[in-house]
């Protein structure tokens, strides 16, 4: 008995410093939601969820990370593709994922200012289009801070990380499989419909769904792109965070934070199954 | 005949997809480097030339040194706090292991505006403690860098076996420091030096938790600059960008060794 508490000491320090700053701020978020400015137990901030405002910036933060899940889930995939019917370990296949690990990672304030530069007010495309096809980028308002600016940028880091979480996928497709198909007479099409389609679904659902996760986490990028308004639940939360506070509303962020969380567990989890039903066939 | 149409239809479709993803991938790259270089602005000259940089931009300046600072004191203490407790974990604890697995890759549902939300009364004590300095944002990112660092350490010790090379540096009477530090340590080189970089190229790009506990770092540096000098921030970026690529490059390096030596 002496000897295993003895030897759980050696992982003291990492579990003390887990408890201070991560579990600690997970339950002051957590905690926070359901209690009253005054303290005690109150559902007032959960239900201030459903304002108007708050339900809109949920909805617009869902909407965005779907429809840039489901593109760079598309493009992503293409891409991947392409990349797994050139050489294996060649020099394309190596640059461009190297190249994709840079962009999924590295996004936030530098991909935004990359935007401005490429088609801000004075952007490089933007002015090119104006001078030379005589074309007005922003002839009906400027979108680019606006929900259809964050879907283009947002873009940008989405492909890069499908093509990483969806290559090992296409890698587990063996070529045998497909010439099993067309050796009892199936055409591409059924190939890709009765062999690989099904046998890829799983993964590319699974990756789909942590586009999701990803887009919907996002903040740095959605703050230095857009500086009015809080189209989205994170902008939201950061007004909760530096505004001045309204009385009674000292907590509604932390329902917001809440509600994102829930958010992100359960896209999680799902990913988490599909993910164990993909290692099944292409593991 | 087939399976030659096939290949070309399969090199047409390649070369299509890539050149087209490739324009769109590109293209704000090239808008970058066009954007900083217009008329005869002397931005690039500026920003290699440290003491005018530190003269003209000081925010960016202390953002730059702040980061480099964050960078390497989240790696030392990620390395020191995961480590030893990933190795003694799978020598004596075997039972905790999942959980500290569990505990390592929980910040990944956790996104970091929400972490942010409740850091914020922690940060109240660590203010009261040790004062408000831009390099304590290293706490909260040996968090943020834990479940990168974590499957790449882990990964490290699943390579070798742990076990029957501790138990004969026991069996010659070395103390566990010893096993930890000179047998075990050495033979996951690779793993930790890529669990390091991962956590500079992951340090240098934080904004979030910056920006809202009021602290400053490079990220924070860029978005204040791009208010009043647009030139130098994207500038800066482009420059942050390139640095990251050629990190994360030297890590796929460190990898591919691995993986040839295993």
């Amino acid at each position: 008995m002496l000897g295993i508490a003895k030897r759980a000491l050696g992982t003291v320090p990492f579990f003390a410093y887990v408890a201070i700053f991560l579990i600690t701020p997970t339950l002051v978020v957590v905690v926070g939601a359901f209690a009253g400015d005054e303290g005690g137990v109150t559902l007032a901030n959960v239900r201030a969820l459903g304002q108007g405002y708050i339900l809109d910036a949920f909805g617009r933060s869902i909407l965005l990370s779907a429809s840039t899940a489901l593109i760079g889930a598309v493009l992503g995939a293409l891409l991947a593709y392409a990349l797994v019917t050139a050489k294996p370990g060649g020099l394309l296949r190596r640059a461009v994922t190297a190249a994709c690990g840079v962009l999924a990672q590295f996004g936030g304030v530098t991909l935004a200012f990359a935007f401005i530069a490429t088609i801000g007010l004075s952007g490089f495309v933007t002015v090119f289009l104006r001078d030379a096809a005589g074309v007005d980028l922003y002839a009906g308002g400027v979108w680019l801070f606006e929900l259809p600016g964050l879907v283009l940028v947002y873009t940008y880091f989405q492909i890069p990380l499908m093509v990483i979480v969806f290559l090992p996928a296409l890698d587990g497709i063996r070529p045998q499989w497909r010439e099993a198909a067309e050796s009892l007479g199936g055409t591409t099409w059924v190939y890709w419909t009765k062999v690989a389609g099904p046998l890829l679904a799983p993964s590319f659902l699974g990756s789909t769904l942590l586009l999701f996760a990803n887009a919907f986490s996002a903040y740095a990028t959605a703050a230095a792109l857009v500086s009015q308004g809080s189209p989205i639940i994170p902008l939201q939360i950061r007004g909760a965070l530096t505004s001045e506070v309204v009385l009674g509303q000292a907590n509604v962020g932390k329902a917001m934070a809440l509600g994102m969380i829930v958010v992100v567990a359960v896209v999680m989890t799902l990913y988490a199954l599909l993910q164990r039903r993909t290692a099944r066939w292409l593991g | 005949m087939a399976r030659l149409t096939f290949r070309r239809r399969q090199s047409v479709f390649r070369w299509v997809v890539l050149g087209l993803l490739g324009v769109f991938f590109v293209l704000p790259l090239v808008a970058m480097v066009e954007f900083t270089t217009r008329g005869d602005q002397k931005t690039w000259s500026t920003l290699v030339d440290w003491p005018q940089l530190s003269e003209t931009y000081p925010d960016l300046a202390d953002g730059i040194v702040m980061s480099l600072g964050q960078a390497a004191l989240t790696a030392v203490l990620m390395l020191v706090l995961l480590v030893p407790t990933a190795i003694w974990v799978r020598l004596r604890l075997p039972g905790l292991r999942r959980l500290v697995e569990f505990l390592c890759l929980l910040p990944l549902t956790i996104p970091a505006i929400v972490l942010v939300v409740g850091l914020a009364p922690v940060y109240a004590w660590v203010n009261y403690l040790i004062g408000g300095s831009s390099l304590t944002l290293t706490f909260a990112y040996t968090i943020l860098v834990l479940p990168y660092a974590y499957r790449s350490i882990d990964a490290g010790l699943s390579a070798i076996d742990v076990r029957t090379l501790a138990e004969a540096a026991r069996s010659l009477g070395a103390s566990w420091f010893t096993v930890i530090t000179r047998v075990v340590l050495p033979n996951i080189r690779s793993a930790v030096l890529s669990a390091a970089f991962l956590t500079v190229a992951l340090v240098l790009g934080e904004f979030t938790i910056a920006s809202l506990l009021n602290r400053t770092n490079l990220q924070v540096a860029i978005n204040l600059l791009g208010k009043s000098s647009a030139t130098m921030s994207v500038a800066v970026s482009l420059a942050a960008l390139l640095l990251a690529f050629v990190l994360l490059l030297l890590l796929s390096l460190v990898g591919d060794r691995r993986k040839k030596a295993s």
